[in-house]
């Protein structure tokens, strides 16, 4: 009876080719990620090479974009989003200030308002590497030095300034400079810039309050387990107005300084090292030098001259 | 009186056939190490050429292995892993006791003892199909938002809560296997003693029901240290996981998180070998038994 | 038949069960002080039932068993208190794993005796060598032989000087070279005058020790009476089936 088994000894060299096999199988098949150069991990300033010094309408024009998606500007954003930035957690209803930014954007660079895709990403999904889904992503995102390094940002949008919120009537309703916070306890949004204003500028005794979301940090308020909640401005003095439902009774104490020279400010976000930045931050260029971002501003953020500053 | 048979005591040298069995068994046993280990570093070599010459590594590894980022997240990192271990330590034997009181309730016997029967089984019910993370909202927020008198609305302290109840649902269930593994004839023996129901139940059944739970409970204890951060969805207090998600937006990299897991482990890892040390030692574990 | 009141009366105890035919179906026994009686039948006669019945450690359907006068069976009656004063030996002994030999026989006397832990103690040593195993008494119950375990047993009855004890098929567990240690040791005991209700398949041990033999057949005690009778010229037909399908 012939044996159709593999005798003993040549079993474990069988095993091992087929396991070589297998893995030469799924060896990288080449750069076949869109978008990405291979070699990355070098400072943005290589990548601005790609596309730098060419005449708008050039690099820039709308048939020349590397795309996510071809024919659609896809803008990705968080969920869920709050006023004033985008207006009943709808991206793609055109209200609130980011929205209306990231549509203007879109406008500069070629698209039409239907040939805009919102998608969702939350901040990780924005930093991860890899290729990712969206060509751009617009959500409040500071831009700071120490985030160059893992994701490319456009010219800044909006000069952001930080708030103190608190409850009518609370601990800090009368709070006149940072010297009243001191023992107070303090709230902010994780990933925030707000969170570092608690740590850097403002250095109360007690270790601040790190929330998920603002949903949570406003419940947190609103029940008393922490005395103020530190965000941007704009969004502090909506949730003053009293607009909101989880947070009736909101009031402001006022805006801190920019500490150091430069303002603090959102940018628009991209993968690191993408062809569309170039781009993207002349769209942005193009609408403050035309009054587009003023205007929008005026339209969607509160007027925030009365807002007294704490010091 | 006999005690087992006579010993035996010669003097034996192997004959040459043995040895020349046992040299047998020594080369083929030296030859499959070396086919072993060939096979491992071939496969592991195989495996980080794969990933070293993936066109997206260099930025996984800017990303996930940043020693800069690691530098400097190490520190908060630290301090929020030591809120772990707190909330771990006063959770854990919290949960314990607990978890081994519902699991008493829910074997009392007789009729009289129904309701405290039904509510433990409820107990049981509620807490292990609630996800841990509804919970915390639930008590974390919630019940402070009701603003009780005198119930404390710390977070630390209602996050703590959540995770007991949570944790000793699951923990109950551990015991209570373990109380009805124990042979009923050893309860029957007990009883035949003069010891009641309740000495019979502390005395007899629970050090040994104790005893044969152990590999189970160091997995709860293990997964509890992990689940220890989840309080810090309620704000305070910051975890290292937290602290990790902090530096990571800040710096646009998850080094923070690999540090954040590699913290875990170096703590999880020589922690639960030394409880299955201690255990095997006491005479917890089966004779043999390996964790 | 000896002389008083009996120290331990059943009387028409009848015990099923759950969703089976009656195992006990009436039986009467009357067991006087320091008398030694040896329960023979068939498997499933009800030997190891009575026994457990008598301990309290079963509820009897009907029938009422009374020790030293008193009716036991009495729902009012602290049962934990009457299970005090009986020493029951089982087939399995039953040794509690986690204490050691010296635990095991101190339980009983602090716990339920209430005595302070030295004398306890020295009462266990004492029983302990009366058993012969005094050597052994830090060991654990799994370190030692299936004799050994079984006279641990014995002595961890013993050490609460029951006024009855009962022993359950004791020997049926252990390997044939370790039956006689155990089965001196009875006969030890017998010597000292303890009352016992012994349930037992070995016939020439029970040749040896009983006062009285009682063979359970349909639920009842079909015959009783001195070993040389039951056991050698019984006078029912099923005795003698019984008897001759055993090896002895």
């Amino acid at each position: 009876m012939s044996r159709a088994v593999l005798p003993r000894r040549t079993r474990p060299a069988a095993v091992a080719a087929a396991l070589l096999a297998v893995l030469a199988g799924c060896a990288p098949a080449g750069s076949s990620s869109s978008g990405t150069p291979s070699a990355s991990g070098a400072a943005p300033s290589s990548a601005g090479a790609v596309a730098s010094g060419t005449a708008p309408g050039g690099e820039c024009a709308k048939g020349s974009l590397k795309l996510r998606r071809a024919g659609t500007f896809t803008v990705a954003t968080d969920n869920p989003v709050y006023e004033p930035w985008f207006v009943d957690n709808k991206p793609a209803n055109g209200k609130g200030f980011e929205s209306a930014v990231a549509y203007a954007v879109a406008g500069k660079l070629g698209f039409t308002p239907a040939e805009v895709t919102w998608t969702t990403a939350s901040f990780s999904a924005v930093i991860a590497p890899g290729p990712k889904a969206f060509d751009v992503d617009v959500n409040e995102v500071s831009i700071t030095p120490e985030r160059r390094k893992g994701i490319d940002f456009s010219t800044g949008y909006y000069d952001v300034t930080q708030a103190l919120l608190t409850v009518k009537g609370g601990r800090l309703a009368g709070a006149k400079g940072i010297a009243d916070l001191k023992g107070a306890r303090l709230g902010a949004q994780v990933g925030t810039t707000s969170y570092r204003t608690i740590t850097d500028v403002i250095k109360p005794s007690g270790k601040p309050a790190v929330f998920n979301t603002n949903d949570d940090a406003k419940l947190a308020l609103a029940n008393g387990q922490i005395d103020g909640l530190v965000l941007d401005l704009p969004t502090a003095l909506y949730e003053a107005s009293g607009g909101d439902s989880v947070l009736k009774n909101g009031a402001l104490v006022g805006q801190f300084e920019n500490t150091g020279g430069t303002p603090e400010q959102f940018g628009i976000v991209l993968d690191l090292g993408s062809p569309l930045t170039a781009c993207v931050s002349k769209a942005v260029d193009a609408l403050r030098a035309d009054g587009t971002l003023k205007r929008l501003e005026q339209t969607w953020l509160t007027a925030s001259a009365g807002a007294p500053v704490l010091r | 009186m006999s005690d087992g048979p006579t010993a035996v005591s010669d003097d034996w040298t192997p004959s040459a056939r043995e040895l020349e069995r046992a040299a047998y068994r020594r080369r083929r046993a030296r030859r499959s190490l070396l086919v072993a280990a060939a096979s491992t570093a071939g496969v592991t070599t195989l495996l980080a050429w794969a990933l070293v010459s993936a066109p997206g590594w260099p930025r996984v590894r800017d990303s996930f292995l940043s020693w800069d980022a690691a530098r400097r997240s190490l520190p908060d990192v630290a301090v929020g892993l030591w809120l772990n271990l707190r909330m771990f330590a006063v959770v854990a034997v919290a949960m314990l006791l607990l978890g081994l009181a519902v699991a008493v309730a829910r074997q009392l016997p007789g009729p009289v003892f129904w309701p405290v029967r039904a509510l433990a089984t409820a107990y049981v019910d509620l807490f292990r199909g609630m996800p841990l993370l509804v919970l915390l909202y639930l008590v974390g927020f919630g019940v402070a938002g009701l603003r009780l008198q005198g119930v404390p609305a710390s977070a630390t302290v209602l996050g703590g809560v959540a995770l007991t109840l949570s944790y000793s649902a699951y923990v109950a269930e551990v015991f209570r296997a373990g109380i009805e593994s124990v042979h009923p004839a050893q309860r029957a023996a007990g009883r035949a003693l003069g010891l009641t129901s309740g000495q019979t139940l502390r005395l007899v059944v629970l050090p040994q029901a104790v005893r044969r739970v152990v590999p189970p409970l160091l997995n709860d204890l293990a997964s509890l240290i992990k689940d220890s951060g989840l309080v810090s969805v309620l704000g305070i207090p910051l975890d290292a996981v937290r602290y990790a998600q902090i530096w990571s937006a800040q710096l646009a990299n998850f080094t923070p998180y690999v540090v954040a897991g590699a913290l875990f482990m170096l703590v999880t890892i020589p922690l639960t070998r030394l409880t299955d040390a201690l255990a095997r030692r006491r005479g917890y574990l089966p004779q043999g038994a390996h964790l | 038949m000896t002389p008083g009141p009996p120290l331990l009366r059943v009387a028409g105890l009848r015990k099923a069960y759950r969703g089976g035919d009656a195992v006990l179906a009436g039986l009467d026994l009357d067991v006087a002080a320091h008398e030694v009686v040896v329960l023979v039948g068939a498997s499933g006669s009800g030997k190891s039932t009575l026994l457990r019945c008598i301990d309290l450690l079963e509820p009897v359907d009907d029938g009422t068993i009374e020790l030293d006068g008193r009716e036991i069976t009495d729902p009012r009656v602290d049962a934990d208190a009457v299970r005090a004063r009986l020493g029951m030996v089982f087939q399995s002994f039953n040794l509690f794993p986690h204490l050691t030999v010296l635990g095991n026989l101190t339980l009983a006397p602090r716990r339920v005796h209430g005595l302070p832990r030295e004398q306890a103690r020295e009462r266990a040593l004492a029983v302990l060598d009366r058993v012969g195993l005094a050597a052994r008494a830090g060991a654990h119950p799994d370190e030692l032989s299936g004799g050994q375990q079984q006279r641990v047993a014995i002595a961890r009855a013993l050490v609460n000087d029951p006024v009855l004890m009962l022993f359950d098929e004791v020997t049926s567990a252990l390997d044939p070279e370790l039956v006689g240690e155990v089965l001196d040791l009875v006969r030890d005991l017998r010597a000292d005058g303890r009352t016992m209700i012994v349930a037992t398949h070995e016939i020439g041990f029970a040749r040896q020790v009983a006062d009285r033999v009682c063979f359970l057949d349909g639920g009842r005690v079909l015959e009783q009476g001195p070993p040389a009778q039951v056991l050698g010229d019984p006078v029912h037909e099923r005795t003698r089936r019984f008897l001759r399908r055993l090896p002895t």
